[in-house]
This record gives C-alpha cells, sequence and structure tokens, in this order.
C-alpha cells in the first residue's frame, strides 16, 4: 500500500506497482489530470510537479520513492477557497494559453522559480522555463506574465477582466 | 485558386476528402447563409435562436440518404435562462486556436450581451445542423462571423420588441446595453433573463430590416478578450481529450509497423496477456497498408492492441511485446534518395505544366539579368503537445465517441463506414485539442479506439505515446522548388519560372500538400511566366500541416524574391513596392485573391515599425518577407545577429497583419506570436528522415520544438482595413523562414537555401 502527501493530503494509491511513474499514478489513479503527459522521457515538462518544492518531471518518478515527499501539483496552485495564485492569475490576465495543454508544466516551473528568486532577470527566466515546451509558442506571454508578477506591474498589454466562463 | 472545390461543388464534407483543400472559396459563406432559413423555437426555457440548415439530403446522398431527411431542424447557438445567464454555442472544435472565445464574442456583441454573464459551450456534432464543424484553413472568422453576427442582432431585435410590449414604450425609443432593454426616456429597464420568454414568441425580424451596430459602439469585437477556458486550463481542470474518463473504461496502447505500411505477421500475445494489469492483447488486422489523408474514411492499420488497466501498464506491456512485421506491402521511401532524385530533376524541365502565359523562353532569351536558385525542405511532423488520444465506448447497435478532432464529423462518417451503422447511432463528443496544427484533422487514432473497445467490449480510451506521432504521421510533405526570373533594364522582373518537384505515390500527381501552392502570387502580376511540376517517388502519407504548402513555398519564394531584389540593385522594400505597383485586387471581391494595395499597406507600415533601413553593426542583419495566405495578409521583418560559428540569435520579429476588422486583438495576437515561434521551430531544427519507409526521429531529443530561451520578442500590429474578416490561425508563419533567412544573408551575407538551417550548418541560439 503506498499512500502519497500531495496538494496537502494524504492519498492511497492502493496496491498500485510501486513502479508506477508519479504521472500515471495521478492521472488514472487518483483522476488529477492536470499534470500532462507530453513525451514520456523528461524532454516537454509538461508533466512538472513540485517534490519537496523543486519542480521535477513526474513522468520520471516510480510512485514507490516518494513515500514521505510532499508533491504539489497544478490542482494544488490556487488556494483551498479558489483563489488563483498570482501567477495563475496573470495567466488568466494575460491570456497566456492557446491550446493550454502544456501550461500546467509552464505554471510549476515559474512557481517554483519565483519562489527561489522572487526578481527574476530575462536569463533567470530563461533557464527556469528551458525544459518546458509549448508547441503553441506562447513563450512572449509566458515571459511576460513571470514579470509581470515578479514587478508587480503590467509587462504585457492588459485584457479584458470582465470575462465570460467556458463551460 | 483550388479547382477541385468550386463554389458550385454542394458537398459539405469535401473538405475532409483526399487532395481537396480546406481552404473556403469566395462567397462560400454567404451562399450558404442565403440558403439557410432562420427559425425559433420556444418551450426551452427561454430564448433560442438557430438557424435551420438549408443543406439539402442530396448533398449527404452518397453517405446515408435515408438519414438526411433535413427539414426545419434546429441548430441552438443562443439561449438565455429566465435568470439572464446567456449561454452562446460554438460550432466549431477548439484546438488552441481561439474559436471558443471568438465566436462567441461575435454573437455577443450584436446581442449586447453582458460578457461577464456569458456561459459558452461547445455544440453538438451534427452536420446536417451545423454545415462543417472543423477547425482548419484558419476559416472559422472567415466562415461564420457575418452569420453569428446575425444571430445576435435577431436575438437582441425580439428581446426589443419584447421590451416594447412590457416597457408599453415604441421599440425604436428602446436601447440595449449589457443584457438589458432600456427606456432612456422614463429610466425602466428589463434584463434579457425577464424578457426571455416573451421575446420567444415575437415575430422573427425580417433579416433586411435587421440593425447592426456601428462598429464604433463595439464593447467587445476588437477588444483583448481573455480566453473563456484560462481559468479551467492554469487549474488543472479536466478539459483535453486525453482526461476524459468513462465509467468502466480501459486503457491501450497501438502499435503499428514503423515501416508504414507493415502487416503483424506473429507476435508474442500470450505473453503479453499475462504481464501485470493487462487485460487483453490482441491483432487488429486492419484494412489498410501505406496509410493516406482521408478523415472520413474507415482506414486502420494493421497493428497490436494492448488493453491494460492503466496507461503505465499498457505501456510497460508494450516494452515486452515482440512484433514480427512483414513488410512486403510496407514503404520503402528514403529520404536521402528522395533529396538526391529532386535535386536532379530541378536541373530539367518540368515534367507537367501547370500555367503558361506570355512567352517566358523569349524573355529569357533575351535577357542580361537571370536569376536561377533552388530552394529545399524536408519532411516534417505535427507533434501537437497532447498526443494523439480518443476515448470511445462501442455499445454494440451505437457507439459513442469523445475526440480531440479539428474534424469531428469526419469522426462520425468513418465509424459510420467502419460499423455498418446509421448516423444517430453514432455520437462525437467535440474535446478540446491539446493543439492541432493540422494533425488531428485525420482521425486514425479515433477510428483505432473504436475498433479496440468493440473487441473488448468496454469503453476504451486509446492513448498514442510520443514516439507514435512521429511515426505515424501525415507529415509536412518536403518542398523543392526551383526558381528562374529575369530583370529588365528598370531592375523589374519581367519573366517567372518556378519549377516544383512534388513527392508523388501514384506517379501522376503531387501527394496531399506537396504540389505547387494555392496562390499564384507573384507570378501572377507578370505578363509571363510558367508554373511546371516534376514528381518524385514518395509513398509516406503526407497531410495539410499549418498553413499548408504556403509553409514550405513561403521560404523559398520570399528568399527567391529577395534575391532578385538584390539582383535588381535594389532596397529589398523599394523593390518589392515597386513589384506589387498600383492597387488591385487580382480577383475582384474575393478575399482568397490577393489585393496589392493590402500587401503594400502591411509591408510599408512592417519596414516603419521595424526602422528599415536604419544601420547595424556588423554581424547584424533586418531581412523582410510578405506571405499571403488564408485571405489575411502579414509582412514581417527579422532582426538577427549571427556569430562566426553560424549561431543565429533572432532578436525580435515585427509582424504587421490585415486580417480585415479584428475580432479578438487578444487572440489574433497570440496566433500571430504562435506561428511565428512555430514557424521559427520549424525553419531551425525540425526535420523527419526516413529510411526503409520509417521515420528516424522518435521523440524531442531527436526532434526538437523550439525553448524559450530561444524565442524572439514579436511586436505584432495590424492594419485597420474594412474588408471581411479573415483567419489568424496561420497567415504569419509562412514568411517568417524567409524573414530570418533573409537577414541572415543582410548581416552575412551567407544564402541559405535548406529548411531545416540545421542541415546547412546554421542554428537558432
Amino acid at each position: 500500500m503506498i499512500t502519497l502527501n500531495i496538494n496537502g493530503e494524504v492519498k492511497s494509491l492502493g496496491d498500485i506497482d510501486p513502479e508506477t511513474p508519479l504521472l500515471w499514478a495521478l492521472r488514472d489513479t487518483l483522476g488529477l489530470v492536470g499534470t500532462k503527459y507530453g513525451c514520456g522521457i523528461a524532454q516537454c515538462g509538461a508533466c512538472t510537479v513540485h517534490v519537496d518544492g523543486n519542480p521535477a518531471r513526474a513522468c520520471q518518478l516510480p510512485v514507490g520513492a516518494l513515500q514521505g515527499v510532499i508533491i504539489t501539483t497544478i490542482e494544488g496552485l490556487a488556494a483551498k477557497d479558489g483563489t488563483l495564485s498570482d501567477l495563475q492569475q496573470a495567466w488568466v490576465d494575460y491570456d497566456v494559453p492557446q491550446c493550454g495543454y502544456c501550461q500546467a508544466g509552464q505554471l510549476m516551473s515559474a512557481t517554483a522559480l519565483l519562489e527561489r528568486t522572487p526578481k527574476p532577470t530575462d536569463d533567470d527566466i530563461k533557464t527556469a522555463l528551458s525544459g518546458n515546451l509549448c508547441r503553441c509558442g506562447t513563450y512572449n506571454r509566458i515571459a511576460g506574465a513571470i514579470k509581470s508578477v515578479a514587478n508587480k506591474k503590467a509587462e504585457l498589454e492588459v485584457t479584458e477582466t470582465d470575462r465570460a466562463k467556458g463551460a | 485558386m483550388n479547382d477541385q472545390n468550386t463554389p458550385n461543388n454542394p458537398d459539405p464534407l469535401a473538405i475532409f476528402g483526399p487532395n481537396r483543400h480546406e481552404l473556403p472559396e469566395p462567397g462560400e459563406a454567404s451562399v450558404a447563409l442565403d440558403r439557410r432559413q432562420f427559425l425559433l423555437l420556444t418551450g426551452l426555457g427561454g430564448l433560442v435562436i438557430g438557424v435551420t440548415s438549408g443543406i439539402s439530403s442530396s448533398a449527404f446522398g452518397q453517405i446515408s440518404a435515408p438519414i438526411y431527411q433535413v427539414g426545419l431542424e434546429l441548430n441552438h447557438y443562443i439561449q438565455i435562462n429566465p435568470e439572464g445567464e446567456v449561454i452562446i454555442f460554438t460550432p466549431h472544435p477548439e484546438v488552441g486556436q481561439g474559436v471558443r472565445t471568438s465566436l462567441p464574442m461575435i454573437v455577443a456583441e450584436e446581442l449586447d450581451a453582458d460578457w461577464s454573464r456569458v456561459t459558452v459551450k461547445s455544440s453538438t456534432i451534427d452536420p446536417s445542423r451545423y454545415g462543417q464543424q472543423f477547425a482548419g484553413g484558419s476559416t472559422s472568422i472567415l466562415r461564420r462571423k457575418a452569420e453569428l453576427s446575425k444571430m445576435g442582432a435577431m436575438a437582441r431585435h425580439m428581446l426589443v420588441a419584447a421590451g416594447a410590449i412590457e416597457l408599453d414604450a415604441p421599440a425604436d425609443q428602446l436601447t440595449t446595453s449589457d443584457s438589458f432593454v432600456i427606456h432612456q426616456a422614463s429610466g425602466r429597464k428589463l434584463s434579457y433573463g425577464e424578457l426571455a420568454e416573451l421575446a420567444a414568441k415575437q415575430p422573427m425580424p425580417d433579416e433586411k430590416s435587421i440593425v447592426y451596430k456601428d462598429p464604433a459602439d463595439y464593447r467587445l469585437l476588437g477588444k483583448r478578450i481573455t480566453s473563456v477556458d484560462n481559468r479551467t486550463i492554469v487549474t488543472g481542470e479536466p478539459i483535453f481529450g486525453s482526461d476524459v474518463s468513462v465509467p468502466g473504461m480501459l486503457y491501450a496502447t497501438f502499435v503499428k509497423s514503423r515501416s508504414l505500411g507493415g502487416r503483424v505477421k506473429s507476435a508474442n500475445l500470450d505473453e503479453v496477456k499475462r504481464l501485470p494489469g493487462v487485460v487483453d492483447a490482441f491483432v487488429i488486422e486492419g484494412n489498410k497498408d501505406i496509410p493516406a489523408y482521408d478523415p472520413v474514411s474507415d482506414f486502420v492499420s494493421s497493428g497490436v492492441a494492448i488493453v491494460a488497466d492503466s496507461t503505465w501498464q499498457a505501456f510497460r506491456a508494450r516494452d515486452r511485446l515482440h512484433v514480427e512485421w512483414d513488410l512486403s506491402t510496407a514503404s520503402t521511401d528514403d529520404t536521402d534518395l528522395m533529396a538526391r532524385q529532386a535535386e536532379e530533376l530541378a536541373t530539367q524541365p518540368g515534367a507537367i505544366v501547370d500555367k503558361d502565359k506570355g512567352n517566358v523562353d523569349d524573355v529569357f532569351a533575351k535577357s542580361g539579368n537571370i536569376v536561377e536558385s533552388f530552394y529545399h525542405t524536408t519532411f516534417a511532423s505535427h507533434s501537437p503537445l497532447e498526443p494523439n488520444n480518443c476515448t470511445v465506448h462501442f455499445k454494440g447497435d451505437s457507439v459513442e465517441v469523445w475526440a480531440p478532432s479539428q474534424t469531428p464529423p469526419a469522426i462520425l462518417i468513418g465509424l459510420m463506414k467502419l460499423f455498418g451503422l446509421p448516423m444517430n447511432k453514432v455520437v462525437v463528443h467535440q474535446i478540446r485539442g491539446g493543439g492541432g496544427f493540422g494533425r488531428r484533422l485525420e482521425n486514425d487514432y479515433a477510428r483505432e479506439a473504436a475498433l479496440i473497445s468493440k473487441r473488448v467490449g468496454a469503453p476504451v480510451k486509446l492513448q498514442w505515446k510520443r514516439e507514435d506521432e512521429l511515426a505515424f504521421d501525415y507529415f509536412r510533405p518536403p518542398g523543392y522548388n526551383a526558381y528562374k526570373a529575369s530583370l529588365n533594364a528598370d531592375g523589374k522582373v519581367d519573366a517567372w519560372l518556378h519549377h516544383t518537384i512534388a513527392a508523388s505515390k501514384d506517379g501522376e500527381k503531387p501527394n496531399r500538400d506537396a504540389g505547387s501552392r494555392l496562390t499564384l502570387f507573384p507570378e501572377n502580376m507578370l505578363d509571363h511566366y510558367r508554373t511546371t511540376t516534376s514528381l518524385v517517388p514518395s509513398q509516406t502519407p503526407t497531410g495539410p500541416m499549418r498553413a499548408p504548402t504556403a509553409n514550405t513555398h513561403g521560404f523559398a519564394e520570399q528568399s527567391f524574391i529577395h534575391e532578385l531584389a538584390i539582383a535588381a540593385g535594389k532596397d529589398h522594400v523599394e523593390f518589392y513596392l515597386d513589384f506589387l505597383g498600383e492597387p488591385v485586387w487580382t480577383v475582384p471581391n474575393d478575399p482568397n485573391a490577393i489585393h496589392t494595395g493590402r500587401a503594400a499597406n502591411t509591408i510599408k507600415k512592417v519596414a516603419e515599425n521595424a526602422g528599415w533601413g536604419r544601420e547595424m553593426p556588423a554581424g547584424r542583419g533586418l531581412g523582410l518577407s510578405f506571405y499571403f495566405s488564408h485571405a489575411t495578409y502579414a509582412a514581417e521583418v527579422a532582426e538577427v545577429s549571427v556569430d562566426d560559428r553560424n549561431r543565429v540569435k533572432v532578436h525580435k520579429v515585427w509582424a504587421v497583419c490585415d486580417c480585415g476588422p479584428v475580432v479578438n486583438l487578444s487572440g489574433a495576437e497570440g496566433q500571430a506570436q504562435g506561428a511565428i515561434i512555430d514557424g521559427i521551430g520549424v525553419m531551425a531544427q525540425q526535420s523527419i528522415t526516413f529510411k526503409n519507409g520509417a521515420a528516424q526521429q522518435t521523440n524531442f531529443h531527436q526532434y526538437p520544438l523550439l525553448r524559450i530561451n530561444q524565442h524572439p520578442e514579436i511586436e505584432v500590429a495590424f492594419v485597420e482595413s474594412d474588408f471581411i474578416s479573415s483567419g489568424m490561425g496561420e497567415p504569419t508563419l509562412p514568411p517568417i523562414a524567409a524573414a530570418v533567412t533573409n537577414a541572415i544573408y543582410n548581416a552575412t551575407g551567407k544564402r541559405i537555401r535548406g529548411m531545416p538551417i540545421s542541415n546547412e550548418g546554421f542554428s537558432i541560439v
């Protein structure tokens, strides 16, 4: 029986094979599908999560090796009441996502960056995010959104804030 | 233009067929609208407005005539419930191009709806109601804007009519704002929710009497509006195809021959079936050897399916699977051989003459200034970040599908053929795709999932691996283009010869999107030109990739135009504007025919924005490029520096687009930036090579996408024109490669004639 600490909750994975990568345990066993499969070989960053606060590729982490560590996924970034983190809010306000598939991984890498380096340089951002591929090419807005949060001022054109919702 | 898909072609699914292009024909949208009849139904808890399909049953006759007894069926676009919530339905699939935001914005604008109380939903998939529901060719805005504006405006008229009764005031004294009907004189107002039921009983306004908003009063269109799905995405809630979960669902992987078209001879199925978590493993015979792009087909390749209780167990069992393949039916493509053959063909006259105007040979014979050049590109893969996946529940006499497809109605057709089911027994749900780029126009993965679900008798989620994506694509074909042009004494182009060497399976015509491009520009500006095609053998399946044909021709032809400017001894911008001459719409009122005035406007503006002509330090240069595609004009300037090891830094790209009135400024700018990044990624380092019919690249370490440390700053501007609004998903991609290579030339004097430039000794850093 493997149990993991994920987003502040203890989750049981039942009799899962301990070699199962965290990515697939999250997605198929726990239904936390925000963490994405993109390549399976730690090349794209779509499956980025935090392990004890550090960004890590969930496709490379066997669940058997993760007991006792603290795991945060994209589902754990917002406050319990649904309030978005500053970076999540910036992603919305500056309309960063296009298809959106890579953005969970981008946000996890960006969040870890700002926790370690609250005032990142352009090079810091490029280094921290260079492992996260965006096939849609949203890099200009990713960098701008991170800088806007770090500098507490809009580094990109501001978009409409009074918005409709998708269902 | 594409001769195969004329405006008279009544087949609404023609776009999905082989060798058809997904561009709409001029006037198609308005013709379609005329054929439709607006209809109002009540009784759904509020006001529901839709258009009835005017598509005759015969249009679908070849597929299933008995099902298409199309009468006055409703398709819903707007629903207003008594609480005042406005629900707007989007007909087209979302793959990141932004239609779930831009299309509802059009409706909400004319409806004068309170955008903060709008909920957007994707419509059901039903071609008899919605016509073509697909994402391709940057066509959603071009095709739907007039129709959706009308839907919004009609609903608003009816709400005002209801308001006139309730407020006891003449309709012409009422205004609307933010989902309220307002009587200014008395200060009284009623919400759309309060009026919905009565509005639904009002007569439909005569179409000719509809008054549209003055664009000066727009509150949504042309503004920066964030995607309606952003919150869902940043919180990681389920939204993509691969996030779908159905009770009792099993997980599958499907293994095919990497040499395309091989058949399973034998496999260690008994051993695989005993592996942990494996529910079943079996051979699917398949009905098609080498795949061919045909989204409505029932084509399935031979392979081994492994079904397990989790994706991981299916993948792990796959590692233990050993298949012996019969390769007698497989492709034998070798891209080195293809390239050598194409290069040889380029030295000879074209085998097929496509267009021949004036007397090119005479002009060449007399010319004292002739420029010749040969450009080449490789195969490339779409590689959306979300690998193909599909969830299917085959229930015996019906089938239900959840697919991140760009052509969901084509899945419906394909499964009807595959299972012999009537249309009303196939339900397809459109689900957001994690990128498309043309890959999800084909539905091979959906058909595979359907067969696997049928075999195991349970709902199945098929998940392709990244390795499958790179092996089993409908690849962007390579482009081999030879040009010859002459310049007269004034440095003006007076004759043009373009020879496309196209991959061909049958030796008779180019493979899908491997041939000449759709537009005639620039040769149509000349009195003397000839375009020819030769064919080089290739069995590898090809298909539309973002900006099909334009994505390779743009590089070649815009580089060659720069070569001509240099040969003429003229500044590139000056040469281009001179070439375009006086403003002329080459086919009047055809949005897909180039208007040289609009082209010139974008070039002038991008030169101005980029500071064209300014002094550049050594090793640094600006490059210009332009392309007209998908009814949108895009001019770009790249600023690069190049070091002594041919490492190229793209510092900044300026893009100026004319897509008519912009619908969503945020979405349009994002698409423009994204397509430029996409184009730089492909031109930098993306190439698929084949040996023995198999792609040699397996994952992103061998097929690298552009990373954030390589991206340039991108400044996008739009020309305010009042032509029809056109799409932005693709048009900024075709010019970017040549903008960069022209800049490299201006910085170093080195002309790059091959893509990706990594094959030519250059890298993007």
